[in-house]
C-alpha cells in the first residue's frame, strides 16, 4: 500500500466517529404515511429522537405480490422524505387565527348580543360590516385567538345560516378522500348531518378522464404500477411519471428490462422521455389526433387486410362494435332496441336493451349484459354470454354487414379539423319492427371503418392512402401533430402486432397532458379504441391507465356511508364543483358561451350556463342552494299548505317549481339569496391552487383585490338564467380553512384552524397504485395546540349543536334534490331527452326531473350522531356500484367492542378516529374476506354466473388497524372493484368483465365505441372523432392584454412539477432549495430570445384573467410557442408585485378561467348518469394563452 | 497479494429518474444544521450540465485529483500551489458564488404582517445575514436542463463532440438529459488523504470509508480543494471539514445508507469488493486509456481460493469473503463489466461504478414533421446496430467514464440492449431464435449472463442490491473497554453540538 494513503485501524484513534453515531441514535420508529393528494400512498417510517421527529425514511416490509415482479420498496419520494421539515418550520400553523377585522367586529358585537348568533346575525345583515373583513381578506392582518371564540364564530354562523337562507348555503371542499380517509369524512359527515354541501375535486381538477364513464360507466379504474411491469409496449402520454408517480416509475424502467418497448409523448423532452426508446415530440394537446390516424392503419392493416382471430373474438364478447344502430336521415342514429321487434316485444326495459345480427341464424339476436338485465325483475341474465337471452340460444356476432348488406347506403361523417362533412359508403340490413316499420340498421363496426376512412370498396368519399390528407390517415394527422406520417405508420404496426403477439400487452399510461384540454374525452377516446382493437382493456399488462388525481378509496363501500352520513339514512348534497364554480364565482359572465369554442353538428347558439340550467331541472346535475328558498322553509310552506306526507311535500314542491312559483337557484345565481354564505375549506388549497379561475374567486366570493381586467360578456348571450347587471362582489360570509400551514387559502380565509399534520393523527390511506392498506400514525401528539380534522370537526359539531339547543330546537324536515344516480335504476329514467319546462314531458321526480327526498333533522343532536355510527348499515348493509353486502352481524360486533350510548340504544362508537379506522376496516369487503364473499354471492345474483370460488379462500381474513400498524396489508378480490388480485397478480382494470364476464355499467354491458345519447348525436361525439384545439381567438382573455404586450401570444402549459405535491411542499425549504427557490416560468431558449428574456430574469405572464410574475427558466428542452409554469404555486412565497396591474401579483390559476364542456352534463341515460365525482363537466384548464414580458426589478 | 476489503457502490444510471429523494434524506440525517446549510454530501446532476459546486470537473481551476508527472502521482493541487506554503491562501478553493448562498424565505411575514392594502408575502432572505436576497444560484439549479445555454452548453464533458451533434442537442432532434447522482467515492487514492496537513482524514480499514476526524481537522480546507469531485465540504460554524461518511453508523448496523435505503429508482447497489492493495499506486499511475482496465484488475475475484486464502491471511472473517461473494457490485464492475468509474482521469480510484444510460433515438425534421430516425432492418430496439443514434452522444458518455474512450462504453450499451432484446424475445415471440443467439454473441454476453443480469436490473430484492457486511462492533470496542462495560456505559454523557475552534 502506497504511504500517503493513511488506512486507519485503531478503534482508539477513532472514537471521535460518535459524532456521528449520537446524530444516528433515535429513540423511536414510527409507521405513518404522508396524506397529500399524490395516491402514492408510501409507507414510512417516522424517527423520533427526543420526543421530536426528526427525519424520515421509507418502511421496506411490504409483503411481496409475486416472486415474478419487480418488489414495490421503497415507496416514497424527494417530496414526502422532507416532510418533518414542515412540523417545526416557521409556516406551521400553531395557533388558531382570524381577521382582525372580523376579530373587532366580533367582540363588539358580542358586547351588544349576549347570543352568539344573534352577534353573527347582527354582522352579516350590515353590509358595510360585511364588507369590512371582506375587503381585508388576504390583506394580512391575521390575530392569534382562542378555540372557544374561533368555534364560537363559526358555529354561531352555521345556525345563523341554517336559520336565515337553508343548510345548503353551508359548504365545504376538501380533495381525494383516499389520502386520509377519516380526516376527509370528518368535514363530509358533518356537512351532510347539516344537510350542507360537500363539493367534488377530481371533476373540478379536470383529472376525471370523462371517456372512462363514457366507454366503461366506470369513474376510473387503473392498473397498479406493479402490473406496468407485465406490460410489452407501453405508451405515455401527457403522464411524466418521474414527476407523478415517482415511487412508481421503477416498474417502467425495469420493464424495460423485461421486454417492453417504451415509447413516450410530450411535446417538452420530459423527465419521463429519458428511459423511452422513442421520444415524440408531439404538439400540445395534439395526441388524439395520433391515436385517430393509429386506429386507421389498426383497422386497415389488422381488421381488413388480414384478420387477427384475437382481435375478432374480442370486439365481438367485450365491445359494442357488433351491436345494431339505426340509420336515419343520412346520418347513424341511436341502437336499435329489442323492445322494437315483435320477437322481443314481451321484454321488461326492451328499450334498454340492444341486439346484435347472428351469424349463424342470419337474424338479430339479444344477448344478456345490456342494462335493461341489470334493472329488472328477473335477475341473472346481466352477463356477457354469448348467447341470446331470451331462449338461450348460442348466438355468433357478426362484426360487419359487408358480406351481407341488403344495400349501401351512403351516410354522412363530419370532419370537425376543416368542418366538412364526408359521405361514405356504410352496409345496411333492412329490419321490420314490431310497428310495422322498416328500419336500417348498420353495426358499430360498420360505423367505425367508415368513420376512420378505411375504403372497404363501398363508395363515397373516402381516403385512397395513407398519403392523402383526409380524416383520419397518416398524412391527416401530419398537421396537427407534427409527426412524420412514416412514424406514426411504423409505430401503429409496431402497436398492432405487440397487441396479437402478446394477446393485448398495449398499456397506455395517460394523464394531465391528455385530460387538462377542452376535448379531453374525444383525446382519450381516440386512445383507447387503439387498445380495444388489441384486444388490451381487462388484460394484465394492457389497458388504460390514468394518472392523474385518480383516487381510490379502496374501502368505499364502508367508507362512504361515514363519510355522508349514510349510516343515518340522511342523502347527501353532493355538489359538482365545476359546475359550482362555473355559475357561483361568475365566471360564466366572461364568456358567451361554448358555441365560441366547441364545435356541434348543427347550429347550436345557447350558452354553456343554459345548458348547465337545463341540466339541473331535467335531473342530470346537482345544483345547490337548490331553491331560491330556504329548502326548510319550502317544507314548512308545503305543510301549511296542507301537504302531511313526503310524498304531498314532493308533490307541492313540483308544482310550486313548475308554476315558477318556487325557483331553481342556478336560474337566478347572482340573487344574494341564492350566494353560498359558508366556506369550510380543509386538506386543500380551495381558494388557491385549486381555484381555476383564482381572480374571480377573489373578486365575486371573497370581495377583495384583484388582478383581473377581463370584460363580462354573457349579457344578451344566455337565456334560461337571469342576467343581473351588478357581478355581486364577496358572496361569502365567512370562510374556514383547516391547515398546518399558511398557504394561499389560509392567507385568504377569515379564520384558520391549526391541523394536526401527518405524524400526528391516526388515519387509514389507500391508492389505486398499489393493493396495499396504509395507516396513518401519531409519532407525536398534535403539536402546539393543534387538533387533527376529526377533532376539529367534532368540537365544532359540538358548539353547533349547543348553540341549536336554542335556535333549532325542534325538528326540522328538509327536501334534499339529487339528480339521476348511476349504478341505480334511475338509469333507466330517460330513453330520450325531454324538458318538462317546455312541456315536452310530464315533471316526474327521478325520471324527467330530480329527485326529492324529505329527511328530518335533529340539529341539536348532529354532535352525538357524528360520533355513533347510525344503524342504517345494520338493515341495510354496505355497498357501492349497485352491489348490497349484509353486514348486519359485524355492526353487531362493533358495537360490542367499541360501543355507546345514544338516546337509550347503542350504537359502534366513531369518537375517536382509531375507532372510525376500525369500523371502515371491520365492514369493507377489501378487508373482511366474509362481506367480499358476500359481495361476489350477490353479484352472482345479478350476473347468473360463478363468482364466490374468488372470495372463498379468504372468508377467514379479517384486516384490523393494529395489522396496517404491524406491515402494511393487501387488499382482497371483490366486485366492488374490477380486478382479480388473488394469487399473486397486480391489479388490472376488468380482468373480472373478461375472465368472468360481469358487464361493464354501461347502456350495452360492454365497452362502447359508440354513444348514442342524444347530445353525443347533436355534438357529432356519438363516434370517436376529433375535434381541434379551442384557439386564442375564440376564448376572450387576451384582448385587453393584448394591448399590453410586447411579445407574442405563448400557450400556457401547467404540467405536474417536481418539487411538489401540487401546492403541498412547494413552500417546504428543502424543495424551494433543490429547485429554484420559486416558481419559475419556463421558456424555450429561441422564444426568450426574441422576447429579451434571459435565464434567471423576472417576467410577467399576463392575460385578462390574471397575472403572474416570477423568475424566468431558459431551456432548449422546452416546445417554442408554450410557456411552462409547474403547477401549482402559491402567491405566498416570492411572488413580487405586478408592475402591470399594481398590486401583489397572482399564481399560476390567476391566468386562468373555468370552461365547462356541455356534452358532459348529459344524464339520466345509462352510463350517463350522476355520481359524485363520476360523471359531469370538468375544469378544463391547459386551453389558456399568455403574454409574456421582462420586467427590470421586482417590486416587493 | 494484500487483499483489503472495500464497501463499493453501483449507481445504475439507466434507472435514475432524478428524484433527489436520496439528496433529501441525506440532508434530514447529516447536514440539517448550521454551518452545513450548503452541503450536499449527496447530490444529484442533471447531465449535461454543469453540477454542483458549478463546474466542479473544471480542474484547470479546482487542481483536484491527481496528475501524472514524471511517471509519478501529484497532487494537481501541490504540484501547482506549491502545498504547504498556500496553507493561508489556496486561489484553488471554491467559493461561496461557486456554490451558493443559502437562502431560506420570511414565512413570519404571512403571520405577523399587519393588514395592508395588498398582500403581504414570505421574501427570499439569506441564511447567513438574514437580510432579503436576490436567488442566483443554488445546489441544484440546472435542473432539467433549467438555463440550457448557460449551463448545459458549458458541460466540460463536450470534448471531442462533434460540433453539428453539440448543435443539436439544443434542438429536438437530439436534445435529451440524464441524471447524475454523485456521494463520496471513497476513493482507493484519495486525494484528501493525501492533501490533509493535520493527518486528519483517513479511510476505514475495514471497509474503506473515508472520514474526516472532526477532532484533528484543523480546518486547512486542502481536501476541499484536492477531491476532484468536490465532496469535501468546510463547515463555517465548526470551521472544520466535513464529507459523506456512507452512513457508517447505518453501515455498522446492518442497514444501507440512507441515500442508497432511499433509493426510490432502485438504481442503487452496495457491496464488498476485495483488492489488491499492492496494486493502487500502479494502476492509479495507468496510461490514461488503460486506467479502467487497471482498476478492475486490482479487483480480485472473491471466489479465488488464493485470494480467499490470502483474505484470511490479513485477518478478513469468512462473513466478510462471503459478502464479497454475493457482492451486487462485484457482479456489474468485474463480472459483467457494465459499470464505470467516474472520471477515471482523475486517478484517484474512485469506488463508486456508474452504469451509462441508454437514451432515446434521434429525430430529423422532414419539412416541419419530426420523423424518428429508425433503421429499415427490424430489430427490437434501432439503437443496438446504431449506437451512434442515441441522443446522448457516446463520446459524451466516455468523456464522464472513461476518459474520453467510446470502446470502453460501447460494448456497455450493446450489452444492456442486448439483455432487452433478448428478454423481449424470450417473452412476445416465446422463443429465441438464432438471430437473437447471434446478436446476443456479438454484444459479448451469454443467455445465462443475461438472465443474472435482468434478475439483478429488474428484478432484485433490497437484500440482493445491499450486501451489507457484517461488522464485528465488539472486537473494535474490545480494544479500549470491556465489551460488557460498553453495553452499560454507552451512550451515558453529555451531548453538546461542536464548537468552532474546538
Amino acid at each position: 500500500m502506497s504511504d500517503w494513503i493513511k488506512e486507519l485501524e485503531a478503534p482508539t484513534e477513532r472514537k471521535w466517529e460518535e459524532f456521528y453515531r449520537n446524530r444516528f441514535a433515535h429513540d423511536k420508529r414510527v409507521r405513518t404515511t404522508h396524506g397529500v393528494n399524490c395516491t402514492g400512498s408510501c409507507s414510512w417510517e417516522v424517527f423520533v429522537k427526543d420526543g421530536v421527529v426528526t427525519w424520515e425514511l421509507q418502511a421496506t416490509d411490504y409483503p411481496a405480490i409475486d416472486p415474478n415482479l419487480p418488489d414495490i420498496t421503497p415507496r416514497g419520494c424527494q417530496r414526502g422524505v422532507s416532510y418533518s421539515w414542515y412540523l417545526y418550520s416557521p409556516i406551521r400553523v400553531k395557533y388558531p387565527y382570524a381577521r382582525g377585522a372580523l376579530v373587532d367586529l366580533w367582540r363588539e358585537a358580542r358586547e351588544k348580543h349576549p347570543d352568539p348568533v344573534e352577534a353573527w346575525k347582527s354582522l352579516v345583515s350590515d353590509p358595510e360590516k360585511r364588507r369590512r373583513w371582506q375587503r381585508a381578506r388576504g390583506k394580512g392582518g391575521f390575530r392569534r385567538f382562542s378555540w372557544d371564540e374561533a368555534l364560537e364564530i363559526i358555529a354561531a354562523s352555521l345556525v345563523h345560516t341554517i336559520k336565515q337562507h337553508g343548510p345548503d348555503r353551508i359548504i365545504g371542499f376538501s380533495p381525494i378522500p383516499a389520502m386520509s380517509q377519516i380526516s376527509y369524512a370528518a368535514g363530509s359527515r358533518f356537512l351532510s348531518l347539516l344537510g350542507g354541501v360537500p363539493m367534488s375535486f377530481y371533476d373540478w381538477y379536470c383529472d376525471l378522464p370523462n371517456a372512462s364513464p363514457e366507454i366503461w360507466g366506470e369513474q376510473t379504474d387503473v392498473h397498479e404500477a406493479a402490473d406496468w411491469y407485465n406490460a410489452r409496449f407501453i405508451a405515455v402520454v401527457g403522464s411524466n411519471l418521474n414527476m407523478t408517480r415517482t415511487p412508481d416509475v421503477h416498474y417502467v424502467a425495469e420493464g424495460r428490462y423485461a421486454g417492453a418497448k417504451f415509447t413516450v409523448f410530450a411535446p417538452d423532452f420530459n423527465q419521463v422521455a429519458k428511459y423511452a426508446d422513442w421520444w415524440l415530440p408531439i404538439n400540445p394537446g395534439q395526441d388524439g389526433a395520433f391515436w385517430m390516424a393509429v386506429n386507421h392503419v389498426i383497422l386497415k392493416e389488422f381488421y381488413l387486410l388480414k384478420q387477427v382471430p384475437y382481435f375478432v373474438n374480442y370486439l365481438k364478447r367485450y365491445t359494442d362494435s357488433p351491436l345494431l344502430v339505426e340509420v336515419k336521415e343520412g346520418r347513424p342514429g341511436r341502437y336499435l332496441r329489442a323492445g322494437q321487434l315483435s320477437e322481443y316485444a314481451d321484454q321488461e326495459n326492451g328499450e334498454w336493451k340492444l341486439l346484435v345480427w347472428d351469424e349463424k341464424s342470419g337474424s338479430p339476436r339479444m344477448p344478456g349484459g345490456s342494462i335493461g338485465f341489470r334493472w329488472q325483475s328477473e335477475k341473472g341474465k346481466w352477463n356477457l354470454e354469448l348467447k341470446d337471452a331470451k331462449t338461450g340460444q348460442e348466438i355468433d356476432p357478426l362484426l360487419s354487414f359487408r358480406d351481407v348488406a341488403d344495400e349501401v347506403v351512403q351516410l354522412e361523417f363530419d370532419d370537425f379539423g376543416t368542418d366538412q362533412k364526408q359521405k361514405r359508403g356504410v352496409p345496411i340490413k333492412k329490419l321490420i319492427t314490431k310497428d310495422r316499420q322498416q328500419v336500417a340498421v348498420t353495426t358499430v363496426f360498420d360505423l367505425l371503418m367508415a368513420q376512420f376512412g378505411v375504403d372497404r370498396g363501398l363508395g363515397g368519399e373516402y381516403p385512397q392512402s395513407y398519403d392523402e390528407v383526409g380524416p383520419y390517415t397518416p398524412a391527416w394527422q401530419e398537421r396537427y401533430t407534427g409527426i412524420h406520417r412514416d412514424t406514426l405508420v411504423r409505430y401503429a404496426r409496431e402497436w398492432a402486432e405487440n397487441g396479437e403477439k402478446t394477446q393485448g400487452k398495449n398499456l397506455i399510461i395517460i394523464g394531465a397532458g391528455a385530460n387538462h384540454w377542452y376535448h379531453n374525452n374525444l383525446l382519450y377516446r381516440a386512445g383507447i379504441v387503439a387498445l380495444m382493437l388489441t384486444g388490451a382493456v381487462g388484460v394484465n399488462g394492457g389497458g388504460l391507465a390514468h394518472y392523474v388525481g385518480q383516487e381510490k378509496l379502496a374501502n368505499q363501500a364502508s367508507w362512504g356511508p361515514i363519510a355522508f352520513a349514510g349510516d343515518w339514512g340522511y342523502p347527501s348534497r353532493q355538489q359538482n364543483t365545476p359546475s359550482f364554480h362555473y355559475v357561483h364565482s361568475d365566471q360564466w359572465r366572461y364568456e358567451r358561451g361554448y358555441k365560441d369554442y366547441d364545435r356541434t353538428v348543427g347550429p347550436k347558439t345557447d350558452h354553456t350556463i343554459d345548458h348547465q340550467a337545463r341540466a339541473v331541472r331535467k335531473g342530470w346535475l346537482p345544483f345547490f342552494p337548490q331553491f331560491n328558498k330556504s329548502s326548510l322553509e319550502v317544507v314548512e310552506e308545503a305543510q301549511k299548505a296542507g301537504a302531511q306526507t313526503d310524498q304531498e311535500i314532493v308533490a307541492y314542491v313540483v308544482k310550486q317549481l313548475k308554476e315558477g312559483k318556487l325557483e331553481f337557484a342556478i336560474d337566478d345565481p347572482d340573487a344574494p339569496v341564492n350566494w353560498p354564505r359558508v366556506w369550510f375549506i380543509w386538506r386543500g388549497n380551495a381558494i388557491g391552487t385549486s381555484a381555476k379561475g383564482h381572480e374571480f374567486f377573489l373578486k365575486h366570493y371573497l370581495g377583495t383585490h384583484t388582478n383581473s381586467v377581463a370584460e363580462e360578456q354573457a349579457n344578451g348571450h344566455v337565456s334560461e338564467v337571469r342576467y343581473r347587471k351588478e357581478a355581486p362582489q364577496g358572496k361569502l360570509d365567512l370562510v374556514v380553512d383547516l391547515n398546518f400551514r399558511m398557504d394561499t387559502s389560509a392567507l385568504y380565509s377569515d379564520i384558520v384552524l391549526p391541523t394536526a399534520s401527518w405524524y400526528e393523527k391516526e388515519d387509514l390511506n389507500t391508492t389505486d397504485m398499489h393493493t396495499y392498506i396504509n395507516p396513518m400514525q401519531a409519532a407525536v401528539p398534535p403539536l402546539w395546540e393543534s387538533k387533527s380534522d376529526w377533532e376539529i370537526y367534532k368540537a365544532v359539531a359540538q358548539k353547533f349543536s349547543e348553540l341549536a339547543k336554542t335556535h333549532l330546537s325542534r325538528p326540522v324536515k328538509d327536501i334534499v334534490m339529487i339528480p339521476l344516480q348511476h349504478d341505480t335504476p334511475d338509469e333507466l329514467a330517460q330513453p330520450d331527452d325531454r324538458d318538462w319546462k317546455k312541456g315536452e314531458v310530464e315533471a316526474i321526480p327521478g325520471k324527467t326531473m330530480p329527485k326529492f327526498r324529505i329527511v328530518e333533522r335533529q340539529y341539536p343532536l348532529v354532535y352525538e350522531k357524528m360520533i355513533s355510527l347510525g344503524d342504517a348499515i345494520e338493515k341495510n348493509g354496505v355497498g357501492m356500484h349497485g352491489l348490497t353486502i349484509p353486514a348486519g352481524d359485524f355492526y353487531d360486533d362493533l358495537r360490542k367492542s367499541q360501543g355507546r350510548r345514544l338516546n337509550g340504544s347503542v350504537y359502534p362508537s366513531l369518537e375517536d378516529a382509531r375507532q372510525v379506522a376500525e369500523a371502515i376496516l371491520y365492514l369493507d369487503p377489501v378487508s373482511n374476506g366474509e362481506l367480499s364473499y358476500r359481495a361476489f354471492k350477490d353479484e352472482e345474483k345479478k350476473t347468473g354466473v360463478k363468482l364466490t370460488d374468488l372470495a372463498e379462500p379468504v372468508r377467514d381474513t379479517r384486516i384490523s388497524f393494529s395489522d396496517l400498524v404491524a406491515q402494511p396489508r393487501r387488499q382482497l378480490t371483490t366486485p366492488t372493484w374490477s380486478a382479480i388480485i388473488n394469487q399473486g397478480r397486480p391489479y388490472s382494470p376488468f380482468t373480472l368483465n373478461v375472465e368472468r364476464l360481469i358487464p361493464w355499467r354501461t347502456l350495452s354491458g360492454r365497452q362502447h365505441f359508440y354513444l348514442d345519447h342524444p347530445n353525443y348525436l347533436a355534438w357529432g361525439e356519438h363516434l370517436p372523432t376529433y375535434k381541434p384545439r379551442p384557439d386564442h381567438s375564440m376564448l376572450l382573455e387576451t384582448e385587453i392584454s393584448k394591448a399590453q404586450a410586447q411579445g407574442k401570444l405563448l400557450n400556457y402549459i401547467t404540467p405536474h412539477g417536481k418539487w411538489s405535491i401540487h401546492s403541498t411542499y412547494s413552500d417546504n425549504h428543502r424543495m424551494m432549495t433543490l429547485s429554484r427557490g420559486g416558481y419559475p416560468i419556463w421558456l424555450n431558449d429561441k422564444d426568450a430570445r426574441e422576447l429579451g428574456i434571459r435565464d434567471n430574469d423576472w417576467v410577467e405572464l399576463f392575460n385578462d384573467n390574471g397575472v403572474f410574475v416570477q423568475r424566468c427558466i431558459v431551456s432548449a428542452r422546452i416546445p417554442r410557442g408554450t410557456v411552462f409554469v409547474y403547477h401549482a404555486t402559491e402567491r405566498t412565497l416570492s411572488v413580487p408585485r405586478s408592475p402591470l396591474r399594481g398590486k401583489r401579483a397572482g399564481m399560476n390559476n390567476s391566468i386562468t378561467r373555468a370552461r365547462l364542456k356541455p356534452v358532459l352534463m348529459s344524464g339520466g341515460y345509462a352510463q350517463f348518469t350522476y355520481a359524485f365525482n363520476y360523471w359531469g363537466p370538468v375544469g378544463v384548464n391547459r386551453d389558456t394563452f399568455v403574454y409574456v414580458r421582462r420586467i427590470e426589478a421586482p417590486q416587493w | 497479494m494484500n487483499v483489503r476489503a472495500h464497501v463499493s457502490m453501483t449507481f445504475h444510471l439507466d434507472k435514475c429518474i432524478g428524484c433527489h429523494t436520496c439528496s433529501v434524506a441525506c440532508k434530514n440525517l447529516w447536514t440539517d444544521r448550521k454551518g452545513t446549510e450548503y452541503m450536499w454530501w449527496n447530490n444529484v446532476e442533471t447531465r449535461p450540465g454543469t453540477g454542483y459546486p458549478t463546474g466542479w470537473e473544471d480542474q484547470e481551476r479546482f487542481k483536484g485529483g491527481w496528475e501524472k508527472k514524471n511517471g509519478q502521482l501529484e497532487l494537481r493541487l501541490h504540484s501547482r500551489a506549491r502545498g504547504l506554503t498556500n496553507l493561508f491562501y489556496n486561489p484553488a478553493l471554491p467559493e461561496l458564488d461557486d456554490y451558493y448562498e443559502p437562502f431560506t424565505f420570511d414565512y413570519q411575514n404571512l403571520f405577523n404582517a399587519p393588514e395592508g392594502d395588498d398582500q403581504p408575502v414570505a421574501r427570499p432572505i439569506s441564511m447567513i445575514t438574514g437580510e432579503p436576497m436576490n436567488l442566483e444560484a443554488g445546489p441544484n439549479w440546472d435542473d432539467d436542463l433549467g438555463g440550457s445555454n448557460l449551463y448545459a452548453q458549458n458541460d466540460p464533458n463536450w470534448a471531442g463532440v462533434a460540433p453539428e451533434i453539440q448543435a443539436q442537442m439544443a434542438e429536438i432532434e437530439r436534445v435529451a438529459f440524464n441524471y447524475m447522482p454523485r456521494i463520496c467515492n471513497h476513493c482507493l487514492n484519495p486525494a484528501c488523504v493525501a492533501a490533509c496537513p493535520s493527518g486528519a482524514i483517513y479511510k476505514r480499514a475495514e471497509d474503506g470509508v473515508v472520514l474526516v476526524n472532526e477532532n484533528k481537522c484543523k480546518g486547512w480546507r486542502m481536501c476541499v480543494a484536492a477531491c476532484p469531485y468536490k465532496k469535501v465540504y468546510y463547515n463555517w460554524a465548526t470551521g472544520k471539514s466535513e464529507k459523506c461518511i456512507l452512513c457508517f453508523p447505518r453501515l455498522e448496523t446492518g442497514q444501507a445508507p440512507a441515500c442508497f435505503h432511499s433509493c426510490v429508482g432502485r438504481i442503487r447497489y452496495l457491496g464488498v469488493i476485495l483488492y489488491d492493495a499492492d496494486r493502487i499506486a500502479t494502476a492509479a499511475k495507468a496510461e490514461t486509456q488503460e486506467l479502467v482496465q487497471a482498476q478492475l484488475d486490482a479487483i480480485l475475484d472473491p471466489f479465488d481460493p488464493a485470494v480467499m486464502a490470502a483474505a484470511r491471511a490479513n485477518g478478513l472473517g469468512e462473513d466478510w469473503i462471503k459478502a464479497a461473494q454475493a457482492s451486487p457490485v462485484y457482479k456489474f464492475v468485474k463480472v459483467w463489466k457494465l459499470a464505470l468509474p467516474l472520471h477515471p482521469e482523475y486517478r484517484t480510484m474512485a469506488m463508486l461504478f456508474y452504469i451509462p444510460p441508454l437514451s432515446p433515438i434521434v429525430s430529423t425534421i422532414e419539412e416541419g414533421l419530426v420523423k424518428l430516425e429508425l433503421p429499415p432492418e427490424q430489430i427490437d430496439f434501432e439503437l443496438f446496430n446504431h449506437l451512434q443514434k442515441a441522443r446522448l452522444p457516446l463520446e459524451y458518455l466516455a468523456n464522464l467514464f472513461a476518459a474520453g474512450n467510446v470502446e470502453v462504453v460501447k460494448p456497455i450499451l450493446r450489452k444492456l440492449l442486448a439483455v432487452r432484446i433478448y428478454k423481449r424475445r424470450q417473452s412476445v415471440e416465446g422463443t429465441i431464435d438464432q438471430a437473437t443467439l447471434q446478436l446476443v454473441e456479438a454484444a459479448g454476453t451469454t443467455p445465462e449472463e443475461i438472465e443474472a443480469i435482468y434478475q439483478l436490473t429488474a428484478k432484485p430484492t433490497l437484500q440482493e442490491r445491499f450486501v451489507v457486511p457484517p461488522y464485528h462492533r465488539e472486537m473494535a470496542v474490545e480494544v479500549w473497554n470491556d465489551p460488557l462495560a460498553h453495553k452499560g456505559e454507552t451512550g451515558v454523557g453529555f451531548l453538546e453540538l461542536p464548537v468552532r475552534g474546538d
